[in-house]
């Protein structure tokens, strides 16, 4: 196996970890500011895959339903905060998972009711197709190193929000002091749903940037979201840092083990049975890195509280 | 009622020989992720109920949400109280696993309008169960006759790691004669292929077969087309039917992809189909359309032969396939399962649309590998 | 009488008429029905005594469903097909007989039980739900990989197993045989919460310390409550195969754990025949709503909204009372 293909796998890992990322800093917002499990996270990613295919098939402008899937996603979020979630805060975990469920069985089969059953297309910008030749002779998608850096600029971005502005410095008080801030005459309510909204526009960014090199269909959101989850569970319920690292733990971890493990077992059983259970064991290794997280460190790499 | 309904068709024998009622029952999937295969194959099979035209058939549509539960749930409730005569319309290979075997066994007749798993084609073949569209190897057989009679010599070949990931590879590997570049089971369910691209590309390979059925085929498809490895790509129909190429785009164009079916197969009954499914749903029909239609009217021919509470007459209705295919020629082999030719197509832009066209034969009046298994 | 006592003899009563009346009307698929309402409320009671009295919100509860119907659809794939389940050190032949089948599931879900809980169990709250999912996923993905018994596939067993005395294949008398299940483990649950051990889990979930005050360990209470929740779960995986004849790497998917979840809360988390008003409203719903249109999953939505947001007890609390159940 030569290096160029140990490089490039590397580069696939990492993208893959920059838009668990997006997914996963909007859920790990949302629970540490407000305390609540959002399973419906995975609908807001479909909700911007669906407005960016639907306003690139009537624009043929990729800008334009970049935009649309930020706007779609960060709307259907406000309204659902309002509308359902700032009911919840209150409540138990066990009725925000029941709540949020619910949500995802309105959000899949609405999609389905208003967009058909087939699924739409949804094209890399001409710009950006192709590959590019990289230092050392790697052959890589010029898209694909595009993901990598505007994931990478979002969380540039994210980290300057919140230490470095004033609604930054409320969401990390909320987060430490919610009795506080409302006595500061923060309107507290109106924070949630901004942090909300900014949840859910990065998760529809996630979806409309994925849904280009991906198949954009109902339910496409719920395989990411259990992924988000157990990225944001092994940096720490609630840490942006340790979403981050978690979100390139589990790209890495789910791409080179995937590859590197068959070819490993080639080395002591036959190809076909190797290639099998490779592919098997590869397919629950981010599910045992999680376990074992947990076990060494009950609240994750980063997590303050449980 | 049974009973009175068996009285009266007895005392009616000697006026024609079929005069029952028939009542079909359709399970099929019409929500969730996978629906757009299980509408066509429901719109397909009522085009030709509907141009029928006959009063004396019943069919009852159920959606089973592709879980394997619910489609047995809804196999006891038509055969328990809606006392249906034959089932139809199942999608996937496991949910016909788990309705097929109990239904034939309560003495019903099953007509597939897709699966076709090994397992009922060898050891598990039973009298009352037909599967009108394939055996589930012969379009990966096909695929890989043709990769050998295109002259490629090292084929990478993929497939998900779960059971018909499994028969596809080792039905292409069953008539495919060069070298392998690479074997790789991928997850079931998985979006994203650059690792496996990468190993492509990195394999020295001349050719890539690939089986990713449903929305895995969509991102292969898009993600391969951007990465600049620009070896041929071969696979079976399943990810080049006309809904799944709308969403692919220009990516495809071009890929070769082994079928039963095509909309320009040129006979009088498939004109005639295509041009009634596009007047009558505004859309081109896929596969999965054109084997409901297929089904339907295999059931309509046997029903003006035979009466369908007399199995062994029934059963030898539908054997004889005394119907007009859209597939062209079509009979069953031991087996009952299809004797029929696997095509070569190429996706190309008609206009706006993308759709195939037919471009060779891959392998001619082909049945299946288990034919010797089954003991009937 | 309380309310809540009136109501479940109600649904008790009504788990006994309706059927009757299936019977005697030559309605076969209301039994099944029924028969599938009472194996799901089997596996929310197990779930309720995890999440109502020890306050475990396990989202993995799906793995026990599983292993409970992959013990029965390994032992009689094995008999059906005249294998053997092991051939070395030991000769272990496969069974259609319930009574073993059952002890089967009862055994492989509660060391599953144990190693999962004692894992989990150092982590709480969001943690511990996502903990649980995680392994729910890992058995998921094994299920499918697992070509030996059918993969993705899933397997058929022919023909119900058997139990001594009575016809299985006979809807009411395998209707039945999982109604006694379900009364037995509801009897056991009225008296698990009346035990000491039942109140001393209780104070867990409220007053952790008082019980370590006490010399008591908490997280031992925790576990045993888990073992017992997931054997519990675990047999009504077995007769659920047993119901469809069936399974499939599906009985552990994520989704089902969720719905199994959604049963506990629809009833009432915590009241004793929470799952079973649950259960029988999600069967009633599921039947009649997928009878009106494709889109029932949007209906299902709204109403599973209107519980969570408006009727905190569950259908239970809506028609009982919110009175909390007396310990």
């Amino acid at each position: 196996m030569s290096t160029i293909l140990i490089l490039e796998q590397v580069l696939n890992g990492l993208q893959f970890g920059v838009m668990l990322f997006l997914m996963a800093a909007g859920l790990t917002l949302i629970f540490g500011v407000m305390g609540l499990i959002n399973l419906a996270h995975g609908s807001l990613y479909m909700v911007g895959a669906f407005a960016a295919a639907a306003v690139a098939g009537l624009t043929g402008s990729f800008v334009l339903a970049l935009i649309a899937a930020l706007a779609a996603a960060a709307l259907a979020g406000a309204v659902i905060e309002i509308a359902v979630i700032r009911r919840l805060y209150n409540s138990d975990h066990l009725d925000q998972v029941l709540a949020t469920f619910a949500l995802i069985l309105i959000f899949s089969e609405g999609t389905r009711w208003v967009f058909g059953s087939f699924p739409l297309f949804l094209d890399i910008p001409a710009a950006l197709s192709g590959p590019v030749t990289l230092p050392g002779g790697i052959q890589y998608p010029l898209y694909r190193l595009t993901l990598i850096g505007a994931g990478l600029l979002v969380a540039l971005g994210l980290w300057l929000l919140i230490e470095r502005t004033r609604i930054g410095i409320q969401i990390r008080a909320g987060e430490n002091d919610r009795e506080m801030i409302a006595a500061l005459g923060v309107d507290i309510s109106k924070l949630y749903t901004l942090v909300f909204a900014l949840g859910a526009a990065l998760a529809g960014l996630a979806g409309a940037l994925v849904g280009a090199i991906q198949s954009v269909q109902v339910g496409m959101g719920e395989p990411v979201l259990i992924l988000a989850f157990v990225v944001i569970v092994i940096g720490g319920i609630g840490s942006i840092k340790g979403a981050f690292v978690g979100a390139l733990l589990v790209g890495l971890t789910d791409t080179l083990v995937g590859i590197f493990l068959p070819e490993v077992l080639k080395l002591f059983m036959d190809a076909a049975p190797a290639t099998s259970a490779g592919s098997s064991i590869a397919s629950m290794s981010i599910y045992i890195l999680m376990s074992l997280v947990l076990i060494w460190r009950p609240s994750g790499l980063f997590g303050a509280r449980s | 009622m049974k009973k009175f309904l068996m009285a009266s068709a007895a005392t009616a024998l000697l006026a024609s020989a079929a005069a029952a009622d028939v009542k079909v029952g359709m399970i099929t999937t019409l929500s969730g992720g996978g629906a757009s295969l299980g509408i066509d194959t429901r719109d397909g099979f009522m085009l030709a109920i509907e141009a029928a035209g006959r009063s004396d058939i019943e069919v009852v549509i159920e959606d089973d949400q592709q879980k394997p539960d619910i489609a047995v749930q809804l196999a006891d409730k038509m055969i328990q109280s809606e006392k249906v005569d034959v089932l139809t319309g199942i999608v996937w290979s496991n949910l016909a696993m788990a309705v097929v075997p109990a239904a034939t066994a309560q003495g019903l007749f099953y007509l597939s309008t897709n699966a076709a798993p090994a397992q009922l084609a060898g050891a598990g073949c039973n009298a009352n169960y037909f599967a009108i569209s394939y055996q589930n190897d012969n379009l990966h057989e096909g695929a890989g006759a043709y990769v050998a009679q295109a002259g490629y010599k090292n084929t990478f070949i993929l497939a998900p790691n779960y059971p018909a990931g499994h028969d596809s590879l080792n039905g292409f590997k069953r008539f495919y004669t060069g070298d392998l570049a690479g074997e790789v089971y991928t997850q079931l369910g998985q979006t994203d292929y650059a690792a496996e691209i990468a190993q492509i590309r990195a394999s020295g390979a001349d050719s890539v077969f690939f089986f990713l059925p449903g929305g895995m085929g969509i991102s292969f498809l898009k993600q391969y087309a951007d990465s600049g490895v620009d070896l041929p790509l071969v696979g079976p129909a399943f990810s080049f039917d006309q809904n799944i190429l709308q969403a692919v785009g220009d990516a495809a164009v071009g890929v070769k992809n082994s079928s039963t079916w095509s909309k320009d197969l040129d006979n009088a009954a498939n004109a005639a189909f295509v041009a009634a499914y596009q007047e009558k749903y505004g859309r081109l029909p896929s596969i999965y359309a054109a084997q409901g239609y297929d089904t339907a009217n295999l059931l309509l021919s046997a029903i003006d032969k035979a009466d369908v509470n007399d199995d062994a007459a029934f059963g030898a209705a539908l054997k004889a396939a005394d119907f007009a295919s859209v597939r062209g020629e079509f009979s069953f082999a031991a087996n009952n399962h299809p004797i029929q030719n696997v095509y070569v197509r190429e996706v190309i832009k008609e206009g706006e649309i993308f759709t195939n066209k037919i471009v060779g034969t891959a392998l001619e009046d082909h049945a299946n590998a288990y034919v010797d298994e089954c003991k009937m | 009488m309380t309310r809540e006592t009136l109501f479940n003899a109600a649904l008790l009563l009504g788990l006994i008429a309706v059927p009757a009346w299936a019977v005697l009307a030559d309605e076969p698929f209301t039994i099944t029905l029924a028969t599938r309402a009472v194996i799901l409320a089997l596996a929310a009671a197990g779930l309720n005594i995890a999440l109502g009295i020890g306050g475990l919100v396990s989202l993995g509860h799906a793995v026990f469903f599983g292993i409970g119907g992959y013990a029965m659809g390994i032992l009689a794939h094995h008999a059906q097909s005249y294998t053997n389940l092991m051939d070395w050190p030991f000769v272990i032949p496969g069974t259609k007989f319930m009574p073993v089948i059952w002890l089967v599931a009862i055994v492989t879900s509660a060391l599953a039980a144990l190693v999962i809980g004692i894992l989990s169990l150092r982590t709480t709250g969001a943690y511990f739900i996502m903990i649980t999912l995680a392994f729910g996923q890992m058995f998921f993905y094994f299920a499918i990989s697992w070509s030996a018994y059918g993969g993705e596939d899933g397997m058929s067993i022919y023909v119900r197993n058997s139990f001594p005395g009575l016809n299985t294949l006979v809807p009411i008398q395998f209707y039945g045989l999982c109604l006694a299940m379900l009364v037995l483990v509801l009897i056991f649950s009225a008296r698990l919460r009346r035990a000491p051990f039942g109140l001393a889990l209780n104070a867990a979930r409220q007053v952790p310390a008082r019980l370590e005050a006490v010399g008591m360990d908490p997280t031992r209470l925790k576990l045993v409550a888990f073992v017992i929740s997931g054997v519990i779960t675990g047999l009504a995986g077995a007769l659920f195969a047993d119901l469809n004849r069936f399974v499939s790497p599906s009985m552990f998917s994520w989704q089902f754990s969720g719905e199994i979840m959604i049963l506990v809360i629809l009833g009432g988390v915590g009241r004793l025949f929470g799952p079973v008003a649950g259960a029988v409203t999600f069967v009633a719903l599921e039947h009649f709503l997928g009878g009106i249109t494709e889109f029932w999953h949007i209906i299902l939505g709204l109403l599973l909204l209107a519980v969570v947001l408006f009727a905190r007890g569950g259908i239970t609390g809506l028609i009982a009372g919110k009175e909390v159940r007396h310990d």
